[in-house]
């Protein structure tokens, strides 16, 4: 099917390109950028005032399946995605069965092609059912399809094992992703500070990213390994990673929206929807991660999506699990973190795009070359939005089944800026707002 | 507006209360105004039990309209510095209206023991009254519109006025 | 962020729920105290009953174990002339796995109208506050470490009582301050009543610095914390502390933090000694002290009927 976008003003960080003009698309790749002939497309999309953006790619989202459908569906959770303008997404493996073995990851992959959507890029368990003890097969998972190598929030604080699956993954050039916590100190429910203090709310110090930093660093020294660390949320971590990063160590890093844009006092009266994990820190933090992300110290800007069902999230501050839906802010909340920070437009939106795919690297294969990209004869995943308009979060809008968020209208009172109108994957359409959603 | 001279009445209630205290009676006023009143009663008839030997009470744990209204801020307590089992009380206040703080009074009397009897006099009885309640004397009988609250002042050097207000 | 209004008080700024002595404005705090005066003397009285919540149904929510708390609510309920229903939560429906807001949806079909609430969760009562109908109201009775309302009502009862003058006192708060409600209720309430020198007294790993932020002056030498105090609040160490890597043991904290003879000579000649109970002798608090002159302890126990009463007619008066 031939669809030409049209009058856009399409930017592609990448190649720098920011100029009004039209994309040509065709069996599901970019045949031109260009002011098109009269070439006769089966669909015409009109983009006049709106951004043509290459397909945001989120390194983080968990979609629930297998085992916690009550939290979350493929179908509902890819939906979202693509009513995001999210066309690659990296999941996490701490689904229940853990996404140990190849058998599962096909069956993961399989499912999510004939959903025909998002494209689907699983990380697979670092260790046998994520206990921190066996490692797991990872050339069998790497050839069914996993990019990574996770233990998503479950800490390995057996140091050895550590070391040793560090080391296995480096023969292979794998990339480890792990988030820097230690399993002791990083016990609380909230940040440790005077927010939790007063509020009664166990702490977790930022000894308890910045031990877990100095570990995995001296690991990284010693083996070598491609280390990408997970959902940063301090100033004294970004300082350990600019170390790290201008020592040469193969090291990168990526935020969450939450911790981009929220500190330790939004919990306000024992919020649930604030229960995160990493916790909401302070404004000093909150500061130091935008900076590290406009500066590129931090590479990636992620969603974090964890959809959480009601009855987990009605609960005390303290039991209720922690996580909130984020697929669908992830390009407003990007947005939003440009226009505070002074960034040009193409300048955010490489922290969505092109950096992610810059961390993914070889591990996607040729795909490498044009996700995260508008390039000719490059996938034709793309991201076409309104840069003027404003949206409120509320659950009635929201495609995922997971409805908390800490951006709620109910919660913030504000409007997001950005609205997503279309949403293409290998050419096709996968989103496509039938009117602008009223704010 | 209706102009009432309260010293004038309160001299009128001092002659319509005295034959009303026999032996072993004793003066409970009503907070707030009936407990002024009941002060200077005791001090200008002699009573017994000496210059604080009379009764306050409030009625403020037995009103009719908690649910409404809440509960009163920074009432003074019921004082009653005798026995009410058997005892003969004139109850004492400044305006006599609905009768529903009359009511409430007598629970919370009721609540220290069984007395003899209760006789009740005012300055000034308003009509209006919601419950089959009356005062045995009262210094004036006027009608105000039910809009305007009527109640008692003591300035500094403790001479009594009346306060007309318009309600909301 | 929005600034949500404090969910204790209603538009008018009157109180319908108490849930935390912080964001309550002087007024409120001195109205309770006051009329826990007038209860005060209703407790005298032959007949100790007024009929302000007849018709009422109190529910005494109790997740965590407390007979000498619930039982002084009970009191304080039937005083005022409601029905009290306990509800054993540990053999209840929880147990078998119901959640705190559907056990609340079953208990107010049952026409609760206010509920009593003790849970180990900080924050639990405000989360039912959210969820209960308009004409219901919410007690705090301890929530995690986070407040005990009722318990600072009644240390600031009994301190005005002892001391009339907040704005001269210098009071003192020793032990395990990180872990304790009746500490953090007790500084709100000090704050917010103008009493200009507060310290926190205790071993770092149970008086951090952030306390520093709510107002008080961190102190961990005892000496220097209660000399010339005017009052003197002593915290229950609990045992879970010891088995929790935060003290060696009972013994060495009494040694440097408990409250003898020798050091309350430091403090103020006409100090008074508090303790929200149940004390535990020669850990936190030498017994000649606790029964000592100093010692308002049991007093406290008696204030504590009379501000309950005054809490709770005081919110059920008041509309959502």
């Amino acid at each position: 099917m031939k669809i030409l976008i049209k009058g856009g003003r399409v930017i592609d960080p990448a190649s720098g390109r920011d100029e009004v003009t039209d994309v040509l698309i065709a069996s599901g790749r970019i045949v031109s950028i260009g002011r098109a002939s009269e070439l006769p497309a089966d669909r015409v999309f009109d983009a006049a005032g709106l951004v043509v953006a290459p397909g945001l790619v989120d390194l983080a989202a968990r979609l629930r399946e297998p085992g916690q459908e009550h939290e979350g569906m493929l179908e509902s959770e890819l939906a979202a995605a693509a009513a995001g303008g999210v066309t690659s997404l990296v999941c996490l493996p701490d689904t229940d069965p853990v996404l140990d073995e190849p058998g599962l990851v096909e069956m993961l992959k399989f499912r999510a092609r004939k959903l025909s959507r998002c494209r689907l890029f699983p990380l697979g368990a670092l260790t046998r059912k994520l206990e921190g003890q066996a490692l797991t097969e990872m050339a069998e998972l790497t050839e069914a399809g996993c990019v990574g190598f996770s233990q998503a929030d479950v800490a390995v604080s057996d140091t050895l094992v550590l070391q040793r699956a560090l080391q296995y993954a480096s023969t292979y050039g794998y990339t480890v992703w792990l988030r820097p916590l230690d399993a002791w100190l990083g016990k609380g429910v909230a940040a440790q500070g005077a927010v939790a203090t007063r509020l009664g709310l166990s702490g977790v110090p930022v000894t308890a990213e910045t031990v877990a930093l100095h570990t995995l660093f001296e690991l990284v020294r010693t083996t070598r390994a491609r280390v990408h660390l997970c959902r940063l949320s301090s100033a004294a971590g970004v300082a350990l990673l600019r170390a790290a990063k201008s020592e040469g160590l193969p090291v990168t890093a990526d935020v969450s929206i939450n911790s981009l844009h929220l500190t330790d006092v939004d919990i306000g009266y024992f919020n649930p929807d604030m229960r995160l994990t990493p916790p909401l820190r302070q404004g000093a933090d909150r500061d130091a991660l935008r900076s590290a992300l406009a500066d590129g110290t931090v590479d990636a800007l992620v969603s974090d999506h964890n959809p959480v069902a009601e009855d987990m999230k009605n609960l005390p501050f303290g039991e209720a699990e922690p996580g909130a839906t984020g697929l669908e802010l992830l390009l407003s909340l990007a947005l939003r973190w440009g226009q505070d920070s002074g960034l040009t437009l193409p300048a955010t939106l490489a922290r969505v795009t092109q950096a992610p795919v810059c961390v993914l690297g070889e591990a996607i294969g040729s795909l490498a070359t044009s996700a995260g990209r508008l390039v000719e004869g490059g996938v034709a995943d793309v991201c076409v939005f309104d840069p003027a308009a404003q949206w409120s979060v509320t659950p009635a809008v929201l495609a995922s089944q997971g409805k908390h968020t800490p951006f709620s209208f109910a919660s913030t009172g504000m409007l997001l800026p950005g609205q997503v109108r279309a949403t293409l994957v290998a050419g096709t359409v996968a989103f496509e707002a039938s009117r602008p959603v009223p704010a | 507006m209706l102009q009432l001279d309260a010293e004038s009445l309160y001299a009128e209630l001092r002659e319509g209360v005295r034959p009303l205290l026999k032996a072993e009676t004793a003066l409970v006023g009503i907070w707030s105004g009936g407990a002024w009143l009941a002060e200077r009663l005791q001090q200008d008839l002699g009573l017994p039990g000496g210059l604080q030997g009379f009764g306050v009470i409030s009625s403020t744990l037995h009103r009719d309209d908690f649910s409404e209204r809440g509960l009163a801020s920074g009432t003074d307590a019921t004082r009653l510095p005798f026995a009410i089992d058997g005892r003969h009380i004139v109850l004492v206040d400044d305006v006599l209206y609905t009768g529903r703080t009359i009511r409430a009074v007598v629970n919370e009397l009721y609540d220290f023991g069984r007395p003899a009897s209760v006789t009740l006099a005012v300055l000034v009885d308003r009509g209006g009254r919601q419950l089959p309640i009356a005062a045995t004397f009262a210094a004036a009988k006027i009608v105000l519109p039910a809009t305007q609250k009527l109640s008692l002042e003591r300035a500094d050097d403790g001479r009594f006025s009346f306060q007309t207000k318009e309600a909301r | 962020m929005l600034m949500r209004r404090n969910p204790q008080l209603n538009k008018n700024g009157e109180l319908i729920h108490l849930l935390s002595i912080e964001g309550l404005p002087k007024a409120v705090l001195t109205q309770i105290l006051d009329t826990a005066g007038t209860f005060l003397s209703v407790n005298d009285r032959e007949v100790k009953k007024v009929p302000l919540l007849r018709g009422k149904s109190v529910f005494n929510l109790f997740f965590e174990n407390s007979t000498r708390t619930r039982t002084t609510f009970e009191i304080a309920a039937k005083r005022l002339s409601a029905d009290v229903i306990n509800l054993d939560i540990a053999r209840s429906s929880t147990a078998k796995g119901e959640s705190l807001l559907d056990t609340i949806a079953n208990l107010s079909a049952m026409h609760a109208d206010m509920f009593v609430v003790r849970h180990a969760e900080s924050g639990a009562p405000y989360l039912i506050a959210q969820h209960v109908a308009p004409h219901v109201h919410v007690v705090n009775a301890g929530d995690g470490r986070h407040a005990h309302p009722t318990q600072g009502l009644l240390d600031m009862y009994t301190i005005r009582h002892f001391k009339q003058d907040f704005t001269q006192l210098t009071v003192a708060i020793v032990g395990d301050i990180v872990h304790s409600r009746v500490a953090r209720s007790d500084i709100h309430a000090l704050t917010t009543l103008g009493v200009p020198e507060i310290r926190a007294v205790g071993p770092k790993t149970l008086v951090p610095g952030d306390l520093a932020a709510m107002g008080v002056r961190v102190c961990h030498d005892m000496a220097e914390g209660i000399h010339g105090a005017d009052v003197i609040i002593m915290l229950r160490l609990q045992n879970e502390r010891m088995s929790g890597a935060m003290l060696p043991s009972a013994g060495e904290f009494f040694k440097s933090y408990g409250l003898t003879p020798e050091k309350l000579a430091l403090a103020k000649p006409d100090c008074i000694v508090m303790h929200p109970g149940p004390i535990n002798r020669g850990v936190e608090i030498d017994s000649s002290v606790a029964d000592g002159n100093h010692s308002v302890i049991l007093p406290q126990v008696t204030f504590g009927i009379a501000v309950r009463m005054a809490v709770m007619s005081t919110i059920a008066g008041n509309q959502a």
